[in-house]
C-alpha cells in the first residue's frame, strides 16, 4: 500500500542525514512536498473510486459504520458547536452590527454577515474544529490499527481497508462539516442579533434577518454545500492518508498525527482560497 | 479422482519469497514445494527464517518476487477483486491474533461473514455462536480483545478465521507463547480439522502452520519442513525429522548440541 501511494519515497527523505547545504535542504523539502501531493491525490482518487464502485457492497456492514461516523463527525459536536456558535456570535457578529450602526452603514449589514460569516468564518471554523476533534483521532485509530497489524487482517479476511476504514470515514466527517457549518451560522447569526440587542442597536429581528435573507444568492448556498463538503472529504484523506498509508511504528503515531494536522489546514487554507476565486468569478 | 482434487492445493516453483514490510529483501529463495489437498504440513524455522512471508506469499496476500506461485492451479501474482472468491478458499491465522481491538470477541469472528455475505448482526449470529461455542469462546463473547488474555485471542483469530471455512488454514506459529493446555487443545483440534470436523461438513482441511519448536508437533499424519539459510528443505515425515543429523533440527527439537555450552 506504502509504495502505491509513493509513501516509501518520503519515509527514505525524512529519515536519511541532515543536508549539507541549504539548497539541498530546499530540494528535500520540495521532493516531500510533491510526493505528499502525488500521494494524497492517488489516495483521493482510490477512495472515490472505491466510494463509486463499492456503493453497496457489505451495505450491512458499511452503512452502521458510517452512521457511526456522522455521529462522531457532527451529532457528537454540537453541544462544542453551540458554544461556539455562541461565541462568534458574540465575538465577530454582535461586534460588526454595532460598529455598522454606530457610522450609519446598517444598510450594509446583510451582505457584510453573508461574507464573513456565510462565505468564510462559519465552514472554515467549523473546519479546523473538526480537524483538531476528529481527524486527530483518525490518524491516531488508523495509525494504531496500521502499526498492530490489522490492515494486514482486513487484506487477510478480502476485505478492502479502505472501503472498511477509510469510506465511513470520509462520507461521515464530509456530511457532519456540512452539516455542523450549517448549525453553526444559523448560531451564530441569532446570537449576534441577541448582542446586538443587548446593546440597543436599532435594528428590529425582521430587519436583520430581511437583509441576511435578501444578501444571500443560490450561489451561496451551492457554494456553502459543495465547501463544506470538500472540507470533509479532504480533511479525512488527509488524516486517513497519514494513518493508514503507511507502515507506522506505534511511536510513529503521535509525529504523523502532527503532521495530518498541519497538512489538513494547509489543505482547508487551499480550498477556501479556491472558493474566493469561484465567488469572485462568478 | 477429479481434477481439482488431484490439483495442488498450492504450488511452487523457483519462488524467491521477498519481506513483508520490505519488498527489496528476499528473505528465501527458490522454493520448490507442493501441497496436496488434505495435507498437514509443519514449517520450522528460527525467528526472522522468512515464515511469516512464506505463508503470505502461499497465501495471495503478496507476489513472488520470483518464480511461479499457484494457489488452486490459478497463479497468485495475477490475483485481484475478480479473483477474492479463490483468496476466500484460505483462512489465515497470524501469530499474535491480529484482532480489531475496537470490535468485540462475536464482533471479530462475525465480521468476514457479514462482510463477505452482506449479513446482518442477527443473520451472522447463529453460525458465530457455533463457533464460539466449538472453541471455548462463548463466555467471552461481548469482550473486546485488551481485556482477553492471550491464548484466547489465538483462538478467536482461529474462529475468525475458520468462519467463511477455508479449504486451506494457514497459521503463523499458533503454538507460540500458548500454555500446555491450550497448546494440547489446538494440536487436537487442528488434527481433527485435518481429518474432517464434523463442524465442517466432514471435509479434511489442509494445514501449514509454522513452528519455531518441532517438539510439540509429532505426529505421523504430517509433513514436515525447514525454513534455513534463506532455504525451504523438506525433511519428509516425523521419522525422518528424528533421524536428521542436520544441526538446525536438533536445535529446533530442542537437543542439546556438542558445540552448545553444557
Amino acid at each position: 500500500m506504502a509504495k502505491a501511494f509513493g509513501l516509501a519515497n518520503t519515509q527514505v527523505l525524512r529519515r536519511a542525514a541532515l543536508p549539507k547545504t541549504y539548497t539541498d535542504w530546499l530540494g528535500r523539502k520540495l521532493f516531500l512536498f510533491l510526493l505528499t501531493v502525488q500521494g494524497l491525490g492517488a489516495f483521493a482518487l482510490i477512495t472515490l473510486g472505491v466510494i463509486l464502485n463499492k456503493n453497496g457492497v457489505a451495505k450491512n456492514v458499511i452503512r452502521p459504520r458510517i452512521r457511526q461516523e456522522i455521529a462522531r463527525a457532527g451529532v457528537a459536536l454540537l453541544p462544542m458547536f453551540f458554544f461556539v456558535a455562541l461565541a462568534l456570535g458574540f465575538l465577530v457578529v454582535g461586534q460588526t452590527v454595532s460598529a455598522l450602526a454606530k457610522v450609519g452603514a446598517i444598510s450594509y449589514l446583510g451582505s457584510t454577515m453573508v461574507i464573513v460569516v456565510v462565505r468564510e468564518l462559519g465552514p472554515l471554523l467549523t473546519a479546523f474544529l473538526v480537524l483538531a476533534r476528529v481527524g486527530t483521532a483518525h490518524v491516531i485509530e488508523l495509525g494504531t490499527a496500521r502499526a498492530l497489524g490489522e490492515v494486514e487482517a482486513l487484506e487477510v479476511l478480502g476485505i478492502d481497508p479502505v472501503h472498511y476504514l477509510i469510506v465511513p470515514r470520509v462520507i461521515g466527517m464530509a456530511l457532519g462539516i456540512f452539516s455542523l457549518t450549517v448549525y453553526l451560522i444559523i448560531g451564530a447569526l441569532a446570537s449576534g442579533y441577541l448582542f446586538a440587542f443587548l446593546q440597543d442597536v436599532p435594528l428590529t429581528p425582521g430587519d436583520y434577518f430581511k437583509q441576511i435573507v435578501e444578501s444571500l444568492g443560490w450561489l451561496d448556498f451551492a457554494l456553502l454545500a459543495l465547501k463544506t463538503i470538500a472540507f470533509g472529504f479532504f480533511i479525512a484523506i488527509v488524516t486517513c492518508y497519514h494513518g493508514l498509508a503507511q507502515p507506522l511504528r506505534l511511536d510513529d503515531v503521535s509525529r504523523v498525527a502532527v503532521r495530518a494536522v498541519t497538512q489538513g489546514v494547509v489543505v482547508c487554507v487551499l480550498i477556501d482560497a479556491l472558493f474566493i476565486v469561484l465567488y469572485l468569478v462568478a | 479422482m477429479s481434477e481439482t482434487q488431484s490439483m495442488p492445493a498450492i504450488e511452487m516453483r523457483d519462488v524467491n519469497v521477498a519481506a513483508m514490510r520490505d519488498a527489496s529483501f528476499t528473505v528465501v529463495e527458490d522454493v520448490d514445494w507442493l501441497v496436496a489437498a488434505g495435507e498437514f504440513w509443519v514449517i520450522a524455522g528460527q525467528e526472522h527464517s522468512g515464515k511469516s512471508d512464506l505463508l503470505m506469499l502461499a497465501a495471495g496476500l503478496m507476489p513472488a518476487a520470483g518464480g511461479s506461485c499457484r494457489l488452486f492451479g490459478r497463479e497468485t501474482k495475477d490475483f485481484g477483486e475478480a479473483e477474492l472468491a479463490e483468496r476466500l478458499r484460505v483462512g489465515f491465522v497470524f501469530q499474535d491474533g491480529q484482532l480489531f481491538n475496537q470490535l468485540t470477541i462475536a464482533e471479530n469472528v462475525a465480521l468476514p461473514l457479514r462482510y463477505q455475505k452482506n449479513f446482518t448482526a442477527a443473520e451472522a449470529a447463529g453460525e458465530v455462536q457455533m463457533l464460539l461455542g466449538l472453541l471455548e469462546l462463548a463466555p467471552l463473547a461481548d469482550v473486546t480483545p485488551a481485556n482477553v488474555a492471550a491464548n484466547w485471542r489465538q483462538r478467536t483469530a482461529l474462529a475468525r478465521a475458520l468462519i467463511l471455512r477455508p479449504e486451506i488454514l494457514l497459521l503463523d506459529n499458533p503454538l507460540a507463547g500458548l500454555g500446555a493446555r491450550h497448546r494440547q487443545w489446538w494440536l487436537r483440534f487442528l488434527e481433527q480439522l485435518a481429518r474432517g470436523h464434523e463442524h465442517f461438513g466432514g471435509q479434511p482441511t489442509t494445514i501449514v502452520a509454522t513452528a519455531d519448536d518441532l517438539r510439540p508437533w509429532q505426529g505421523a499424519r504430517r509433513k514436515f519442513a525447514l525454513l534455513h539459510d534463506k532455504k525451504l528443505i523438506l525433511l519428509g515425515g516425523w521419522n525422518e525429522v528424528e533421524t536428521s543429523i542436520a544441526p538446525i533440527v536438533k536445535e529446533l527439537l530442542a537437543i542439546q548440541l556438542e558445540t552448545t555450552i553444557q
